[in-house]
């Protein structure tokens, strides 16, 4: 009887600790061999057969395909420098510049990945699109009201996550992160 | 007490073994991830055009909304596979990833260095089964080795403004992928 409850018990913390942390990892994003700089993520393993178990996971729940090595790198961030979660209600600011790449693009998508709708549909920038300041650095206003400049608009949702993708880049696997890898800094301008 | 603490010990322990082999399993169960989200649109060894992803519907999350997308599910069984793309003035790539979505490489309109990225595509054995000769004849023929019998070509082409859509999606409209004939 004892034996019974004792490894009805031990099943039962196995099933609960070994499901919970799963839903946990996956969850809360807890893959190997990121790179942060700054606010910024990036997994340069998720576009090789390298990809480590936790982000194979994850990509295979969430049904996206990450961008090829040898295509590109997506930098992610879900929150400002100060580490502020984004506020779709707010005004964010991205300035600066990027490293070195052939074209890149900024992408605004709620926290599942969709894009988020707007009154003007527009749902990122490219590298071509944007107007430059005479140094060429750039500056990008994200926030749910309308802008001179580069306006990328939130759609007033609360959580938004940005994409900025590298394409034909050196920026890898192989790349020390430091003064090489400039990434633009993101910064809350103000809160009504 | 201490039996009740080895118990609880032994539930943490394959609670671990529990852990891992759910997050090995994940990938080749999952439903509804990339493969199986793109298999009912796309005929095998054809490119299909993926439509561009919008606020209501995207075929996938985190696609890039600047490219043009095009798709090959390819099947290695019967027969290597010859694919080929224009490429456009901006910028063009064609990934490949196997059947679990895993990318396994990916060529860029410069590495390619023509007007048109050209290569075929076969499994490992296939590769092995070539023809010395042949292999010499064909020297600048790029060939790319599938590790699984299927998975998925995925060629994008960006559109450097939301005008030049249109364009890079007539681009990918003439790309090809071909079984080879035997």
């Amino acid at each position: 009887m004892r034996l019974l409850l004792g490894s009805l018990f031990a099943f039962a913390a196995a099933a609960l600790i070994g499901l919970g942390a799963t839903w946990f990892a996956l969850n809360e994003g807890i893959a190997y061999g990121g790179i942060s700089i700054g606010a910024w993520t990036a997994w340069p393993r998720n576009g090789t057969p390298g990809i480590d178990p936790y982000a194979r996971a994850m990509v295979a729940r969430s049904g996206e395909l990450p961008v090829g090595s040898g295509d590109g790198i997506t930098f992610y961030a879900r929150a400002d420098d100060a580490e502020r979660p984004f506020d779709g209600r707010c005004d964010v600011a991205l300035s600066g510049t990027t490293p070195q790449a052939r074209f890149w693009t900024l992408t605004l998508y709620d926290p599942e990945g969709k894009l988020v709708a707007n009154s003007v549909q527009r749902h990122g920038f490219t590298s071509q699109e944007i107007i430059r300041s005479a140094s060429g650095t750039f500056e990008i206003i994200i926030g749910p009201r309308a802008r001179p400049g580069n306006w990328l608009p939130t759609g007033g949702i609360e959580r938004y996550v940005l994409a900025l993708r590298l394409y034909d880049t050196p920026v890898g696997l192989a790349t020390r992160y430091g003064r090489d890898t400039p990434m633009p800094t993101i910064s809350q301008k103000g809160c009504p | 007490m201490i039996r009740f603490l080895l118990w609880l010990l032994g539930g943490v322990l394959l609670g671990g073994v529990v852990h891992l082999a759910t997050v090995l399993l994940l990938p080749t169960m999952a439903a509804k991830d990339a493969y199986s989200r793109l298999a009912p649109l796309t005929p095998v060894n054809k490119v299909v055009p993926v439509p561009a992803p919008s606020p209501d519907k995207a075929t996938m999350p985190f696609m890039d909304p600047a490219f043009a997308m095009a798709v090959c599910r390819y099947d290695l069984t019967d027969a290597p596979l010859k694919f080929s793309v224009p490429i456009s003035q901006a910028y063009t790539s064609v990934s490949f990833y196997t059947r679990s979505d895993i990318a396994y490489y990916a060529i860029n309109d410069r590495a390619a260095g023509r007007r048109v990225i050209e290569l075929d595509l076969m499994t490992t054995d296939q590769h092995n089964d070539l023809p010395d000769n042949e292999e010499i004849t064909a020297a600048d023929r790029l060939i790319v080795e599938s590790p699984t019998n299927t998975g998925l070509i995925v060629i994008k082409a960006l559109a450097a403004e939301p005008g030049l859509l249109a364009s890079a999606q007539n681009l990918l409209a003439s790309a090809k992928c071909q079984p080879q004939p035997q």
